[in-house]
């Protein structure tokens, strides 16, 4: 039976079991708009490309499914460049649709025509101009298998509109076809043997020990065998912004998130480690501060998927490629039969013990508000976060009031913490959070913004009213670029340069309830709870909460950009504690 | 005037792709976007249609490298890559050049193409077009020869290279099929 291109794109993401997409119709991507209408997929007309990107993102976070982007060609492409490279740096599955000037216009640089593969060449795991109608069902398939296995990733499919018209006989690739197709990939998923028994010898011996978790760890859904090596040894953990609710934050061993906004006892437990575990983690510069300065006597352990992470900042004593999951279930198993065997694990006591003094010495605090004075950020958080309902998901734009999020909420579950880690992309937070919710209707999804974030994409609430995705937003709005504002602070000598947002405009409340939102404005401590009570009772439509808060607050503790993680910055009230660190 | 990068740190990664629309494009842009320097490149089709082999040399360190090949294995196209010891492997390259010449000094260049087996391409009132295939460090010392005597233009391909052939092995192969 023949049919047009169009309708084979559309049923091979019906193939690839895909119950939503997030998109936006436009003159090359018309022919797929059709057959969509009597397809089983849910479309969501976003405001933006970029909407359209994040909400995938944040469908893919908590769904582990690849989220699904569908635009047009030339500037809707060039709009989805941020998301794709927000999902590619931070390894989320996702697949974008592109429309494309017909095959015979390319290269005359026709209307709305962009070399769309060029530009998105090094922020996809891998793109594909498609040249025939015949060849679509397979590069659909082509693109979840790699989107989803080794390394997740973006990849983007870009169709010229007369590969979508003209007509084709449908068939569907087997997996044998789909693996011929691809000679050159295999991910490697189980880690080497004598590397894993070489791994597990060096957990017993570590005196320091400290698992290092990344996203990975979420990407290959291996909390829960992590969670036992890590009992089994009692190794202290911390989980890196990317892996916020791979270990739960209540349990003992948890010593919150490393690195430049992390807490002092992670950051001085990896520098003092002698053997740092690294799993599904890549030594991002914000974790590791000055790389020669960096936990100078650990060796290391390094699990990941993709072996250019092996090596690419600190050289591991044992690399072991693979899936973190499958890994960690034989390391799991090798440490048994060492122990059953009659090894025994080095007493970690002493570090246990520092590792806890830390903890107690060092917590995060900050200076709550004076009476009359403005609303502190954190504060605000915290009530947020008590008055959540069980098993909410939190969703951050990227500033300080990411750092915030991430270090007073409380994850107890995966899957609960959606942000943009690696690209770091103001405007991530209200798109991000409605792909949550569409991905997980049955949770709350409080999305916090900071307010010049919120003004990079809050036209999305649009989509939310209308599409009925009730998500809540928090913004701690302080009238300025909060983080930058920080930095000149702290390292410009007070001398502040373009961060005053000019206070006052616009009116949140009034933009919210114009987008079709409830608004709510909180200036003071008492009206907090009260507000995050109603904006949780309200499911009929999104909620926005605009906090007036404190406009000078800064994250601590604070590793300075380049310095050693030794020169930790601590909140001042915790200053003259500082030899404790030793 | 460009000189072979020197042994230590010259490498020669012999990659296998799919011969597809765009691959070159993915390798080289792979090596602009991680700040990697390619020294030459040649790119040509297989044996196997299905497959071209590029010759990439490069001039870096051990671990840049280990990151290149890493780097490179991770394109989705990429079905092989070997990195090509120069000790280990034969290694070609062919070289162009038009050389100025008077009357007096044609001569002593034709000797000296005939010394280095180069061929002489095409002959002008003043000048000679000459060809040399050969390893590279060959081409090196008869291009510096040239030099001398003017170099209007030329041009180089880029090396390309094939393992040796392991002749031992070969032999131990053969008699093991025997006994």
């Amino acid at each position: 039976m023949k049919i047009t291109g169009a309708e084979a794109l559309i049923k091979a993401l019906e193939m690839e079991s895909v119950d939503v997409m997030f998109g936006y119709p436009g003159g090359c991507i018309l022919p797929a708009y059709d057959p969509l209408l009597k397809s089983s997929i849910r479309h969501i007309l976003v405001r933006h490309e970029q909407g359209a990107g994040h909400m995938a993102e944040g469908y893919a976070h908590v769904t582990g499914r690849p989220g699904v982007a569908m635009v047009t060609s030339g500037p809707a492409a060039t709009n989805l460049v941020t998301p794709l490279c927000d999902a590619y740096m931070d390894s989320i599955p996702m697949v974008a649709i592109t429309g494309q000037v017909s095959t015979t216009a390319i290269g005359t640089d026709a209307f709305q025509e962009c070399d769309t593969v060029g530009i998105t060449r090094s922020i996809t795991k891998h793109n594909e101009l498609v040249m025939s109608a015949e060849d679509l069902p397979l590069a659909i398939r082509q693109a979840f298998h790699i989107a989803t296995t080794g390394r997740p990733g973006p990849v983007l499919i870009d169709v010229p509109k007369d590969v979508l018209q003209n007509s084709m006989t449908w068939h569907w690739p087997t997996d044998e076809e789909v693996q011929a197709s691809l000679p050159g990939y295999h991910p490697t998923t189980k880690g080497h043997p004598r590397m894993i028994k070489e791994a597990a010898k060096l957990m017993l011996a570590a005196q320091r020990p400290v698992l290092y978790l990344g996203g990975g760890v979420l990407k290959s859904r291996a909390a829960e065998v992590v969670r036992e090596i890590a009992e089994l040894l009692n190794i202290p953990v911390v989980t890196t912004l990317m892996a916020r609710g791979a270990f739960p934050d209540s349990h003992p061993l948890c010593l919150g998130m490393p690195g430049m906004h992390g807490t002092a006892a992670a950051v001085t437990a990896m520098q003092k480690s002698d053997l740092l575990i690294a799993l599904g983690a890549r030594f991002d510069d914000r974790v590791t501060g000055k790389v020669s300065a960096f936990a100078q006597e650990a060796k290391i352990i390094h699990v990941d998927i993709d072996p250019a992470e092996q090596g690419k900042v600190r050289r591991p004593d044992v690399p072991i490629v693979g899936d973190c999951k499958l890994v960690s279930i034989e390391i799991l198993k090798a440490l048994r039969e060492l122990l059953d065997g009659g090894e025994v694990q080095a007493d970690i006591a002493p570090w246990r013990s520092r590792c806890s003094g830390w903890q107690e010495q060092f917590p995060l605090a900050y200076e709550p508000s004076a009476p009359g004075a403005a609303l502190k950020p954190q504060f605000c958080l915290e009530q947020i976060r008590d008055h959540a309902p069980e098993g909410t998901i939190l969703v951050s734009g990227v500033g300080q009031h990411q750092m915030w999020s991430s270090q007073y909420w409380h994850f107890d579950e995966p899957y609960t913490w959606v942000n943009s880690g690696g690209l770091g992309t103001m405007g991530f937070s209200v798109p991000a959070a409605i792909g949550a919710k569409v991905g997980r209707p049955d949770k709350t999804v409080w999305a916090i913004d900071g307010d010049g974030c919120f003004q990079m994409t809050a036209q999305e609430l649009i989509t939310a009213s209308i599409s009925n995705i009730p998500i809540k937003v928090g913004i701690l709005n302080n009238s300025y670029l909060g983080m930058v504002r920080q930095w000149q602070e702290m390292f410009y000598g007070e001398r502040y340069s373009e961060v005053d947002l000019g206070g006052g405009i616009p009116d949140f409340v009034k933009w919210a309830e114009a987008m079709g939102c409830v608004g709510i404005r909180v200036d003071s401590p008492e009206e907090v709870a009260p507000a995050i009570e109603r904006a949780n009772s309200i499911n009929d439509r999104p909620v926005v909460v605009d906090f007036r808060v404190e406009e000078f607050e800064k994250v601590f503790p604070m590793v300075a950009a380049g310095a050693s993680n030794d020169d930790i910055i601590l909140p001042p009230s915790q200053n003259e504690r500082r030899e404790y660190l030793r | 005037m460009s000189t072979y990068p020197t042994p230590q740190r010259h490498h020669i990664l012999s990659v296998l792709v799919q011969n597809k629309a765009g691959v070159l494009a993915r390798v080289a842009s792979l090596f602009a976007r991680r700040g990697y320097n390619i020294f030459s490149l040649a790119v040509a089709p297989t044996e196997d249609p299905q497959f071209s082999r590029i010759t990439i040399v490069v001039d870096v360190e051990g671990t840049t490298l280990e990151q290149i090949v890493k780097q490179l294995f991770k394109l989705i196209e990429v079905v092989r890559i070997s990195e090509l010891d120069p000790q280990k492997s034969v290694e070609r390259e062919l070289f162009m050049a038009t050389v100025r010449t008077d009357g007096e000094n044609r001569g002593q260049i034709v000797e000296l193409a005939n010394i280095f087996e180069a061929k002489v391409l095409a002959v002008g009132v003043d000048a000679l077009t000459l060809s040399l295939e050969g390893s590279p460090e060959k081409l090196d010392d008869f291009e510096e020869l040239l030099r001398g005597y003017g170099i209007v233009e030329l041009q180089r391909t880029g090396r390309i290279a094939l393992p040796k052939l392991d002749r031992e092995a070969h032999s131990r192969a053969v008699k093991g099929k025997a006994s």
